[in-house]
């Protein structure tokens, strides 16, 4: 198709979804007496309850389903997809990484987002800084993972190193090795990308929770002696220990379900692989029914307490304010 | 979406909305006190830090193909050179990438805006019948609808795939369905091609939960007396719709417009699984994704490619940040 044929069929869709709507509500509203108020409710809520039962009910009862299954979906086999993630060598390298993801990517962008917020606070104009550190969380994994590829682009030591981080480590001296073969150290590079992105994201939470402490906390302590990293320690945090948490939880499930920024860089080889981005290919490459299903429950079941958490506390702070 | 959305929303408020005018956290005494060159001087490396990546980038795109291969971009300070050859080859395509970017940009386009307008429409439906047309079992389902939000779209992708190009139970696939309607059928899902239908269809449903949940929370607290004088002068609830809750939810609804349009534009997995990987219907993030495997040396190429593909979101964010903070720190448990 070419482009005004796109176009046109882009425009064609909204216009039908939104004259047909406009049509049901005008015959609707044209209903009287009794009838008229469970009509409203079927005709608001009918489409958004039909699909989000297609779309993620009843797939994920599937998912759960052809979990027991073969890699074609016609055999009973137990738990032997699941017996096959945890106990095959070959896949310790993506259950460690997911899990060196999950610990340390949140915990490295909370603590640069928490002092970046703190100093900031103190800071006259922070708004071109807070926007600057912001941004990354507008780009895409895959934009992302360009402009880090660039980051550390290798060059044969003969040639000119034209990446960054090579270029930087030869001003010492040091012979850059090829940064994305570099195991297990290249986990920690593509790592690197997604705290790039988050450190904004704590930043801007964690500021204003920073904020919304009130001035007669940090006096009455100040007055008490208290001054900067006991300050800090004693009053900053414990004020803001919820946000913290929420900060925490709200990276560490976007981690879990991070698998662009792998695919992009390494495609899992070289022993980068992750959790997500096994599933992707387990169900798509491999077409191994069972094991991506398998593989995409016990993502579902390792995000669950995160979530739960990170709801509980947003409610306990929801019901203190 | 004021305080009663997610709390992180609400804090995003606070913090992006008066960055310069609220200081009520600490005294100015005690601002002064602590504050230090040091401090300034972390900051401002930091920020460099975070943005030079991007500024090689862009840079990058706009030297010549040998310079950019051969040398740092860092040295256009001593080497100023600049071109825009680049662009106009990876966007219509030239002797190392035929085609280019550009069919993939309007993909992009074409998949976002509609898979950003359905489900807000049918989320604001749902949630006002959900909040102000209350009945037995409203409760029950707005907390299902909520608990949904736990389910990664992981969970859905080979069922989905399976509905769309298979069928379900026996059942007639979407393919068969769409293809069998008359004339508009062949032009809207070729035989034997993509089409964009399921994009829509699953961006709408991965929306729902989330949409439904942070307009409710907004729609909830709207005042009662405007809905009951409503209904007693003899409003439909169709009517209260169109003329109360769509126009006082427009903050809500620009927020939540703008987080899911990037949300969609940024997507690969979704995109990966049902656009497929042809310039019929795949978006950027699939074609850079694809030349990054294939071009990933010709780096004046990607580079050129990666800023087309993320300038879509930076305009949004520069110009409507506002409304971006909030709409994407409400939702950034989604997935």
């Amino acid at each position: 198709m070419d482009y005004a044929s796109k176009l046109t069929l882009m425009v064609s869709v909204v216009a039908v979804f939104f004259g047909v709507l406009l049509l049901v509500f005008f015959l609707a509203a044209r209903a009287k007496g009794k009838a008229q108020t469970p009509l409203a409710r079927l005709i608001f809520l009918g489409p958004a309850a039909v699909l989000v039962l297609i779309g993620l009910v009843i797939p994920a009862i599937q998912t759960t389903y052809y979990s027991f299954y073969n890699s074609d979906g016609n055999k009973f086999v137990g738990a032997k997809n699941y017996s096959w993630i945890f106990t095959t060598p070959d896949n310790w390298v993506f259950l460690r990484n997911t899990a060196l993801w999950i610990v340390i990517t949140p915990i490295l962008s909370t603590v640069l987002g928490l002092t970046l917020a703190l100093l900031m606070d103190r800071m006259k104009r922070e708004s071109l800084p807070k926007s600057l550190i912001f941004m990354p969380m507008a780009i895409s994994f895959v934009g992302a993972s360009i402009i880090w590829g660039l980051v550390y682009e290798y060059r044969d030591p003969a040639e000119t190193q034209v990446g960054l981080l090579s270029a930087f480590v030869s001003l010492f001296g040091i012979e850059p090795p090829n940064w994305l073969l570099w195991q297990p150290w290249n986990n920690f590079l593509l790592m690197v990308i997604m705290i790039w992105i988050q450190t904004g994201f704590a930043m801007v939470v964690l500021s204003a929770a920073i904020k919304a402490i009130p001035t007669d906390v940090t006096e009455a302590a100040m007055l008490d002696g208290a001054t900067g990293w006991n300050l800090f320690r004693k009053v900053t945090v414990p004020m803001i220990r919820g946000t913290l948490v929420v900060v925490l939880t709200t990276i560490a499930i976007g981690v879990l379900k991070v698998f662009d920024i792998v695919r992009t860089m390494t495609n899992g080889n070289f022993g980068t692989q992750v959790l997500a981005n096994e599933m992707y290919a387990q169900a798509f490459v491999q077409f191994d029914k069972g094991r991506g299903s398998a593989l995409a429950v016990v993502l579902f079941v390792a995000v669950i307490p995160l979530i739960v958490y990170n709801v509980v506390q947003l409610r306990k702070e929801q019901s203190i304010r | 979406m004021s305080v009663e959305t997610p709390g992180v929303a609400a804090k995003l408020e606070e913090a992006m909305l008066a960055p310069e005018a609220d200081h009520s956290g600490m005294s100015s005494a005690l601002r002064r006190n602590l504050s230090s060159p040091w401090a300034t001087a972390f900051v401002v490396i930091l920020t460099i830090l975070w943005t030079i990546p991007t500024l090689g980038l862009l840079i990058t795109s706009l030297r010549p193909s040998e310079l950019a291969s051969e040398t740092g971009w860092w040295t256009v300070i001593t080497n100023p050179v600049f071109t825009l050859q680049n662009y106009s080859e990876v966007i219509s395509g030239g002797d190392t990438i035929p085609g280019g970017i550009a069919p993939y940009f309007i993909n992009s386009f074409v998949i976002s805006i509609p898979a950003a307008l359905i489900p807000l429409t049918l989320a604001l439906m749902a949630a006002y019948a959900l909040a102000w047309v209350p009945f037995k079992f409203s409760n029950a389902i707005f907390l299902g609808i909520f608990a949904l939000q736990v389910v990664p779209l992981q969970m859905a992708l080979l069922p989905l795939l399976q509905l769309y190009n298979l069928g379900w139970f026996g059942l007639p696939s979407l393919k068969e369905i769409v293809q069998a309607i008359p004339v508009l059928g062949a032009w809207v899902w070729p035989a034997g091609g993509t089409s964009f239908v399921p994009m829509w269809i699953s961006h709408t449903m991965f929306a729902l939960p989330l949409a439904i949940f942070l307009l409710h929370n907004f729609i909830s607290q709207l005042p009662r007396d405007l809905f009951e004088a409503a209904r007693v002068d003899g409003a439909s609830h169709f009517l209260i719709f169109r003329k109360i809750v769509l126009p006082l939810s427009v903050p809500a609804i620009a927020s939540f417009a703008i987080f899911q349009f990037l949300w969609v534009w940024n997507d690969l997995l979704v995109a990966l699984t049902f656009a497929g990987g042809t310039v019929a219907t795949a978006p950027v993030t699939v074609y850079l994704s694809a030349i990054k495997g294939t071009y990933g040396a010709q780096l004046h190429l990607i580079t050129a490619g990666a800023f087309i593909a993320i300038i879509v979101p930076l305009i949004v964010f520069f110009s409507l940040q506002r409304f971006f903070v909030r709409g994407l720190l409400a939702g950034s448990v989604k997935g």
